[in-house]
């Protein structure tokens, strides 16, 4: 009934021009670049491209450390976002902003700055490669550390933004009636923010695979090790666009996929 | 992202400058310091695009160049040179094209006709005072030791390949230009990385240069052009008139060597 009272209101509001021509050439201007890469793409040649080792290689990879700098961050940040909307503590406003800072870094400042704590003669890297003999630039898991870096923030901040839409009541009867504050984040909380959360990880892991800056700095570029998907992209381009676009467009199709199947189910219901 | 910065600067600066063409004349005239090629001197916009291994020597050029000719502005574009060629070839507005090797020219589709005006060689960077004693090629191949490359991409990456014949190496990353290697060795995340000799030298308070003598079979040449539609033909036919007689002198100090 609200749906569609709501349709008919924007169906009978006139759209004034001023409005409508700026936002018309937003739209042109965020997608023609897009429909670039679909009108030069070498379609011709494309299941053959796609079909390199190299090209299959690099997809795999970044999947793959995608998805694992995605767990990272549920794993670290939904408990960092839960404390930052539960708790109140001194400084918390400066912790919220230095959580978020990764959002406007330069990714290659990022890069920069996770070789100096966790390269060879980092302050972490040091310890790590005399205790453990663990070196992480270089690494595949050093591409997951530059991706979780840079992803984190997306993350903790959709899971805030949907604890403090939540109803606190849940939890508090859940308190009332014996639950300790474990169970009730296990049991109340997490199910309450579960939409929040899944869109926080959709956000998390589209960032993550498109990472270029950072990886590239902090752990450098192999096949098969640390060249994902945007390094290849990179560095096609300095052999032959054509390769370029092709791995732009698969890239794209990708990401696009993953954000609309997702996004309409989590982010559209919550 | 930094290059692709350079160029909608290099496209904002022309811009900004697109009357400059009508006001050549009457600055040459008007100017008393002859320009290096004999004639007028040189002014307006000038684009040039070169090697990221030129880097220190072309902006010491250019600041010559443009002390001499005060109504001459020099905006560089420094970079890997197989992604220089391919924004020339995609449109970018350029009036010089320094390339680090000739496969890399042949690549640009108008170019006009490349003279080759110094040749780099390759040597090993290694930390400041050589800790692991890398003594030549064969040293790098010891599984102990973590090794930079420039990706087969681009020229340097090209060189060290072919200097690597037969040497079983497996390096940990292969960067997209000859700086990306050397920062590496630098910051100590590797042991050592083939360079060219004048990075190694232009890094000299960092790094040690290791020569070895399979460099001499893998020399890259370096060609120059002005482009076929150079914006600002007049002024990139002095630059490179410029970079092939005293330009040489910067250069060969760098550790270049003359054609």
């Amino acid at each position: 009934m609200t749906e569609r009272r709501r349709g008919r209101v924007i169906r009978r509001q006139r759209v004034p021009a001023a409005l409508l021509v700026p936002a018309l050439l937003g739209l042109a201007f965020l997608v023609l670049p897009l429909a670039g890469l679909l009108i030069r793409a070498p379609w011709g040649t494309l299941p053959a491209r796609l079909a390199e080792p190299q090209v299959l290689a690099a997809l795999r990879l970044s999947l793959l450390t995608a998805t694992i700098a995605t767990a990272l961050c549920l794993l670290l940040g939904v408990p960092l976002a839960w404390l930052l909307a539960r708790v109140e503590f001194r400084g918390r406003r400066l912790v919220r902003a230095l959580v978020t800072v990764p959002l406007v870094l330069p990714p290659v400042v990022g890069g920069v700055a996770l070789l100096l704590v966790f390269g060879r003669r980092g302050i972490v890297g040091q310890w790590l490669d005399q205790a453990f003999g663990i070196t992480l630039p270089f690494t595949t898991a050093g591409v997951v550390l530059a991706e979780a870096f840079v992803a984190l923030p997306f993350l903790v901040i959709a899971v805030e933004g949907a604890l403090r839409g939540a109803d606190a009541r849940f939890e508090e009867a859940a308190a009332t009636l014996g639950a300790g504050r474990w169970t009730t984040f296990t049991h109340v909380t997490l199910p309450l923010v579960a939409p929040g959360i899944a869109a926080g990880a959709v956000l998390c892991w589209a960032r993550a695979l498109g990472e270029f800056g950072a990886t590239i700095t902090f752990a450098g570029n192999f096949p098969g090790r640390t060249q994902t998907m945007p390094l290849a992209v990179y560095l096609a381009l300095e052999r032959d666009v054509e390769a370029a676009i092709v791995l732009s467009l698969l890239l794209l199709v990708v990401s696009v996929t993953i954000l609309a199947a997702l996004r309409d189910r989590w982010v559209g219901a919550a | 992202m930094r290059r692709t910065m350079a160029v909608a600067a290099a496209i904002l600066l022309l811009a900004g400058c697109g009357g400059s063409g009508d006001e050549e004349p009457a600055a040459g005239g008007g100017s008393g310091a002859p320009g290096p090629a004999g004639g007028d001197a040189l002014s307006g916009q000038l684009t040039v695009f070169a090697a990221a291994s030129l880097t220190e020597s072309f902006d010491r050029i250019g600041q010559d160049l443009q002390a001499r000719n005060p109504s001459l502005f020099i905006t560089f574009n420094y970079g890997g040179s197989s992604g220089l060629a391919t924004q020339i070839n995609e449109g970018a507005p350029a009036d010089v094209f320094a390339a680090a090797s000739p496969a890399t020219m042949t690549s640009v589709v108008d170019k006009g006709e490349p003279v080759v005006f110094v040749r780099n060689q390759l040597v090993i960077a290694v930390a400041k005072g050589n800790p692991k004693g890398i003594a030549g090629l064969a040293d790098l191949a010891r599984p102990e030791l973590k090794v930079a490359l420039c990706a087969e991409e681009v020229p340097c990456g090209a060189a060290a390949k072919k200097a690597l014949a037969g040497v079983a190496l497996t390096p940990v990353t292969l960067e997209q230009d000859v700086k990306g290697a050397l920062s590496k060795v630098t910051l100590g995340e590797v042991d050592a990385a083939l360079v060219y000799r004048t990075d190694a030298k232009a890094a000299a308070s960092d790094v040690d240069g290791v020569e070895f003598p399979e460099s001499a079979g893998a020399i890259n040449d370096y060609p120059i052009v002005v482009l076929t539609d150079a914006p600002n033909a007049a002024a990139a036919e002095g630059f490179v008139e410029y970079v092939r007689t005293e330009g040489l002198t910067v250069l060969t100090e760098a550790g270049f060597q003359a054609p």
